[in-house]
């Protein structure tokens, strides 16, 4: 999906820091992060609110800009570019998924996928409309194509958000809580997305406060005071498409133990069903 | 952005609005549609005032004789008298800037006929001075080229001279005698009113100017030579060429002119300058509406920037520039004040038909009052739409994306 990266990382961090001024206060929101994602990753970001997660989340989507600091994603130096120049590096090298969707509403599921195509300024998208079609596809909402966001599930929106993302075929696609707004069910299918995109190749870094979620990623960094507290690859990865089909037999099947982690999964359990 | 990608995001947004987008631009349709009327009432009833000072006979020229001197004292104009039948003649045939031509023969008579006897002027005159004069009969017609060639003795009364002789009555066809010779009365001229300096115009009796000479006065020549410019704004020119005319027929050579060519413009400038004065007045206050139609839109534009702060969150995350999103209110605003500017043309010439039909005004809905209301419409979007646009494209992603 991605080109010519494999030689590059996606993210390459160095020194990373970030000081808000609000008169004579200096909060320092970033205190020095190094970090260096692998195209092909999948990472869970993970910290309470107010340990800067969001700070490190706004400067790798480029929608803020360090204090200091080298950032070069996808092998182009980012730090240091004007507010246009970000923009178009978030149209063509990032993807967002947010936790409250953000959907365009009034505006056909279609319509939304398009959007970030007809930002484009290198002209690299010649047929937009069918490009936002496979990547509705992409997603499996191909049949609800022309349905309005409010016509549409929170699962459903998601997968929407999520092929807006795609469309672009960015670098990497950056997920802040995608999972926040979601019941627990709607929440492993969407994790189940995301671990099928990332087979594909796709890079994916997502913020979660629920280690439940953490645990369909492939290595989970842990945020605290504005550092990087831990870096640590998952050993006991778990599959969000096996977890599903254990959810759809437990109304039939009592026998909860299917999976070995199942005790640490309460939130999991079919309390929902849809 | 693409030029149709932008104007399809823009109306867009425009559609999914369509109350707010109506509302917005009923400020614009009422503004151009109120400059559209106003102007068209304005040119209206200057074209109204104008007929009514052409009735004054603003673009009548006048020949008169020149001043004669005799042993060191001036006689006054037309003393020295050289105005002849062929005269008005060659006028009537080479001059091309004028559209009628009439001699008059001054005199002064009683007239005996109906209740009594009135003493008043009698003019002879050609069958075109209504035309010149733009004075049209009361009752029965005026009397025709063909009365005029064959000296008939047929008059038309002045109102003045119909109500002393004839009083509550129609004359025509009754008998009247001015100096022993019967007139068949043929109409009775409507009533034209006092002049500025108090004469009573209607005072008069007319008969062909060629029964004047042959039964009334016995001699051949003439007071004065009216005729009428063809075109108001070129009555300098036609005035030109009345007196090259006139010199050449009286053979005059290097010799001063023996005749006087005067018009009227002072009055015709007064009175055009007065409804100037008024379309301008119109024009005005019609564009305060429009003004006040901008500042709803710009009302507008602002609270769909606040409204819609996470709409221009999401679209700078998926990479619009701030120019983006600033073209793309712009381009809204532009397209809803274009918009009424339209609906504001078709309002305002629907008006302006309404009152010319009830009021029997001449509005006249000119194009290029229609070309100013729509680039003033646009203008309006551009002026107005700028500063909401602004402020749009300054937000800040991440806040805007915030924003709740």
């Amino acid at each position: 999906m991605t080109q010519q990266t494999s030689h590059n990382p996606v993210i390459d961090v160095r020194h990373l820091s970030k000081v808000y001024a609000s008169g004579a206060n200096r909060v320092h929101a970033l205190r020095g992060i190094d970090l260096i994602v692998s195209p092909g990753e999948m990472i869970a970001v993970m910290g309470a609110s107010g340990s800067g997660k969001s700070t490190m989340m706004n400067i790798l989507g480029c929608l803020d800009t360090p204090t200091s600091g080298s950032y070069l994603l996808d092998g182009v130096r980012v730090d240091g570019l004007s507010p246009n120049e970000l923009a178009d590096i978030r149209n063509q090298k990032l993807g967002f998924v947010f936790q409250g969707f953000n959907l365009l509403s009034r505006t056909a599921a279609v319509d939304n996928v398009e959007l970030p195509l007809l930002y484009d300024r290198t002209g690299r998208f010649k047929d937009t409309r069918s490009l936002a079609l496979k990547a509705l596809a992409q997603v499996g909402l191909e049949q609800r194509a022309d349905h309005m966001p409010n016509e549409l599930s929170g699962g459903q929106q998601q997968r929407v958000a999520i092929a807006r993302a795609l469309v672009t075929q960015p670098a990497l696609l950056l997920a802040d809580e995608p999972t926040g707004n979601l019941d627990s069910r709607t929440s492993v299918e969407i994790m189940a997305l995301f671990q099928s995109l990332n087979d594909k190749g796709i890079t994916i870094l997502l913020v979660t406060h629920e280690p439940d979620i953490a645990r369909y990623a492939k290595r989970i960094l842990e945020v605290r005071d504005g550092r990087l507290l831990h870096d640590i690859p998952v050993t006991d990865r778990a599959i969000a498409s096996v977890d599903l089909q254990s959810m759809t037999r437990e109304p039939d099947d009592d026998d909860a133990a299917l999976d070995e982690e199942a005790s640490d999964r309460d939130t999991l359990q079919p309390t929902v069903t849809r | 952005m693409k030029v149709l990608t932008l104007a399809r995001v823009a109306t867009d947004s425009i559609r999914k609005n369509t109350m707010r987008t109506l509302l917005t631009m009923l400020g614009i349709v009422i503004g151009v549609a109120a400059v559209i009327v106003m102007v068209a009432i304005g040119q209206g009833a200057t074209t109204r005032i104008q007929e009514q000072v052409k009735a004054l006979g603003t673009n009548m020229l006048v020949i008169t004789a020149g001043a004669s001197t005799a042993g060191g004292v001036n006689q006054g104009a037309g003393t020295f008298n050289r105005l002849t039948i062929a005269d008005a003649e060659k006028l009537q045939r080479e001059a091309t800037l004028v559209s009628a031509v009439s001699p008059v023969i001054f005199t002064r008579s009683q007239v005996i006929g109906g209740e009594g006897n009135w003493r008043t002027e009698i003019n002879g005159v050609a069958a075109n001075y209504s035309t010149i004069r733009d004075w049209v009969t009361q009752y029965g017609a005026f009397f025709t080229d063909d009365d005029v060639r064959a000296s008939r003795k047929v008059a038309l009364l002045g109102h003045t001279v119909a109500e002393g002789l004839f009083p509550g009555s129609d004359p025509t066809g009754q008998q009247v005698q001015i100096r022993n010779v019967p007139f068949t009365v043929v109409g009775v001229l409507a009533k034209k009113g006092q002049t500025a300096n108090g004469t009573d115009q209607d005072d008069v009796v007319l008969v062909p100017y060629t029964t004047a000479q042959n039964r009334l006065s016995g001699f051949s020549f003439i007071g004065q030579i009216i005729a009428s410019a063809l075109d108001p704004s070129q009555i300098a020119a036609a005035q030109e060429e009345l007196r090259q005319i006139m010199h050449e027929s009286h053979d005059l050579g290097n010799a001063a002119d023996d005749f006087t060519v005067r018009n009227q413009t002072e009055l015709a400038n007064a009175a055009t300058a007065t409804t100037e004065v008024m379309s301008y007045l119109l024009a005005a206050i019609a564009s305060i509406s429009l003004v006040v139609g901008g500042i709803g839109i710009m009302n507008i534009m602002l609270v769909s920037v606040t409204e819609r702060t996470r709409e221009i969150g999401i679209r700078m995350a998926v990479g619009a520039r701030g120019n983006d999103v600033q073209t793309q209110f712009l381009v809204e605003s532009v397209v809803i004040s274009l918009a009424g500017g339209v609906l504001g043309i078709l309002l305002g010439v629907g008006s302006a038909a309404i009152v010319a039909s009830t009021t029997g005004w001449s509005t006249h809905t000119s194009p290029q009052a229609i070309a100013i209301a729509v680039l003033f419409s646009a203008a309006v979007g551009v002026f107005f739409g700028f500063y909401p646009a602004r402020k749009a494209a300054a937000l800040h992603p991440i806040q805007a994306l915030r924003y709740e």
